[in-house]
């Protein structure tokens, strides 16, 4: 029992990070309709930045993953503009193959800085609490709390704000919002602003439990497909609802079946899902 | 066109396979170039296979990469742990690649555009963890050593580096052969026209899920027999050789030549390869300058190098005859759009 609470938070603390991460690939893929296939690259910028400004900066733990969401936002933006931008009408190949010379060079470029070696992020948080025999590091329940109150801010920010609202409303309809005066190409900047803040923030949380590597954005890439697929491409609540399915599930396999599968759940996932629903789960009215 | 008439691209086949062939003999047998090139022609016969899926019928498979390594550790245990020769191992590698690539290409097919690439791409990865992982069976990161060289016929002794080499080639040439007979055959026609639209294929009687999953299988086919090759001509075999990395490279290498071109496959490949032996000193951090190479590719020159050749070729003849394998259409179709520029490849 208290391995299986112990799993439990484990589970909502990754789901948390999990979340984050897939939120900000479900809302360009929504926006741009493009499978950003470098995502989780940002991800991995995101960490490296973070640990950039807590160790070799020393700024606190806060304002350091804050300092990186903006830096990160701003190469997410660049990154639309440069990459994706010009191939807004080019045929769907185009921009999977242009994300992955994207990954290639984001990892280079973490790899040409920080090095290939593994690196240790120590968080300022440190203890952990008694929770029903289980120990529960502050660390990981940081992570939920933080995780909840993004994404409140992100659902009013989508739902209430003026500039959010443009987001959901090019979704819905690129080319009545276009008629309405909503730029796409402003909210395509917003999105990928944004998704890669989104992304940073869950890097910067999950870095000290976890070791930094130019690689370690290459499984959180796919998890967080598996993660929108599940929920259904474009889908914010989705997003949330898959990525503690997933986190949970992989905790819990890991556990009890093996570790190698807890690995493999992710894809097991995706593989499933596709097969029996091609258009995935929950998807939405056929976008073609 | 007929045999008789003169044609530039006869002539760029020509200088591309004397170029292949008399390799090796200019660079003074020197060793590690004549592996280089080796592996490089294992590697495009895979391109090859990615050419069919990709360029000729527009889905982008990520499991390339995977089916490769199943190729790899197939050739690679069956002559090692249970002692077969290396040809039956190889026939078996292709056997079950081509099986492989048929029958899950029955689910995957179902998928369509980015759903397809996201769930091959699961697919690579389920591949990879099976090799990476299954100790027992695979020796998971220790690797295979001691793969055996393909047994000789008469003078013929594939443990010469050199006379591997030309075997390599000989299937390369296959590989060519075959992307070019299909191109001219009816099926290539009707991969092209799903690749332009899936649904207007459908409307004309095409059976668009057999199509597809008869050129899945083909490509997974050609991953599978290039493994096998490469597994032989390295010796060695780890987990690397099913990455996703490994299909992401491949995906450069058919970029730079040009999708959907016969020649494409074979010299992107050699080029590529050049370009990272040229960049071999910074190792990982040659992607510093091929990353944007990638990304400026596709955004600029989607077409790649053979396609771009073609496409200058066809105007020069649309001018005389108004006929021409690489016609690159009427002039109004090649406006700023790439997307119709990128149709227009063939």
């Amino acid at each position: 029992m208290t391995l299986f609470i112990q799993q439990l938070f484990d589970g909502l603390a990754l789901g948390g990070v999990y979340c984050l991460a897939a939120i900000g690939l479900t809302l360009i893929f929504g926006v741009l309709r493009i499978p950003n296939l470098a995502h989780g690259t940002l991800y991995m910028l995101g960490a490296y930045v973070t640990y950039f400004f807590l160790v070799t900066v020393g700024v606190p733990y806060v304002a350091a993953i804050g300092l990186a969401a903006v830096v990160l936002a701003v190469i997410g933006v660049l990154l639309e503009r440069v990459v994706f931008h010009p191939l807004r009408n080019a045929p769907h190949t185009h921009h999977m193959i242009a994300a992955v010379g994207a990954m290639f060079f984001f990892q280079a470029v973490a790899q040409a800085i920080w090095g290939a070696d593994f690196r240790r992020m120590d968080s300022p948080i440190s203890g952990s609490v008694t929770i029903l025999g289980a120990q529960i590091s502050w660390q990981r329940i940081v992570i939920v709390v933080t995780a909840v109150i993004v994404l409140g801010l992100l659902t009013w920010f989508i739902k209430r704000s003026i500039h959010g609202q443009t987001i959901e409303a090019i979704e819905q309809d690129r080319t009545g919002s276009s008629l309405v005066g909503i730029s796409p190409s402003r909210v395509s900047m917003l999105t990928f602003g944004l998704a890669a803040a989104l992304a940073t923030v869950a890097a910067g949380l999950v870095a000290p439990i976890n070791l930094l590597a130019p690689t370690m954005g290459d499984a959180l890439s796919l998890k967080v497909f598996a993660i929108i697929i599940l929920g259904g491409l474009g889908s914010l609540p989705g997003a949330i609802v898959g990525g503690f399915t997933l986190a949970l599930a992989e905790v819990m396999t890991s556990t009890y079946v093996s570790a190698a599968a807890g690995e493999g759940i992710a894809f097991a996932v995706i593989v499933l899902v596709l097969a029996i629903r091609p258009t995935g789960l929950f998807a939405r009215a056929v976008q073609r | 066109m007929t045999t008789s008439t003169f044609s530039p691209q006869r002539l760029g086949t020509l200088l591309v396979a004397l170029a292949l062939l008399l390799a090796p003999l200019t660079l003074g047998g020197q060793e590690y170039v004549l592996r280089v090139l080796t592996v490089g022609a294992t590697y495009a016969i895979a391109v090859y296979g990615m050419n069919l899926i990709l360029g000729l019928t527009g889905q982008l498979s990520l499991a390339h990469g995977g089916f490769f390594g199943i190729g790899v550790y197939i050739v690679g245990l069956l002559t090692t742990d249970y002692d077969w020769a290396f040809w039956p191992s190889l026939l078996v590698a292709v056997v079950v690649t081509a099986l492989g690539g048929f029958v899950s290409g029955v689910v995957a097919l179902r998928t369509r555009e980015e759903y397809f690439a996201i769930f091959t791409m699961a697919m690579g990865f389920i591949i990879f963890l099976v090799i990476s992982r299954w100790e027992s069976v695979t020796h998971a990161h220790s690797g295979v050593s001691g793969v055996k060289f393909p047994e000789g016929f008469g003078l013929l002794d594939f443990s010469e580096p050199i006379v591997m080499y030309y075997l390599v080639l000989l299937f390369l040439l296959g590989a060519a052969y075959v992307t070019h007979a299909v191109r001219r055959s009816g099926i290539g026609r009707t991969l092209v026209a799903i690749r332009t639209s899936e649904d207007l294929a459908r409307s004309i009687g095409i059976n668009v899920g057999l199509n597809k999953q008869l050129a899945f299988a083909a490509s997974t086919t050609f991953a599978g027999l290039a493994g096998g090759l490469f597994a032989a001509v390295q010796g060695f075999v780890g987990p690397s050789a099913a990455s996703i990395d490994l299909t992401f490279e491949m995906l450069m290498f058919i970029l730079v030549g040009g999708l959907g071109t016969v020649l494409g496959p074979v010299v992107g490949t050699f080029i590529v390869l050049f370009l990272f032996e040229f960049f071999q000193d910074f190792e990982a951090y040659r992607f510093l300058v091929l990353g944007p190479i990638i990304v400026a590719l596709v955004i600029f020159a989607p077409r790649g190098i053979v396609g771009y050749l073609n496409a200058f070729v066809g105007k020069l003849r649309s001018r005389g005859t108004g006929a021409g394998t690489g016609s690159g259409g009427p002039p109004e179709h090649r406006s700023s759009d790439t997307a119709t520029d990128v149709k227009e490849t063939l």
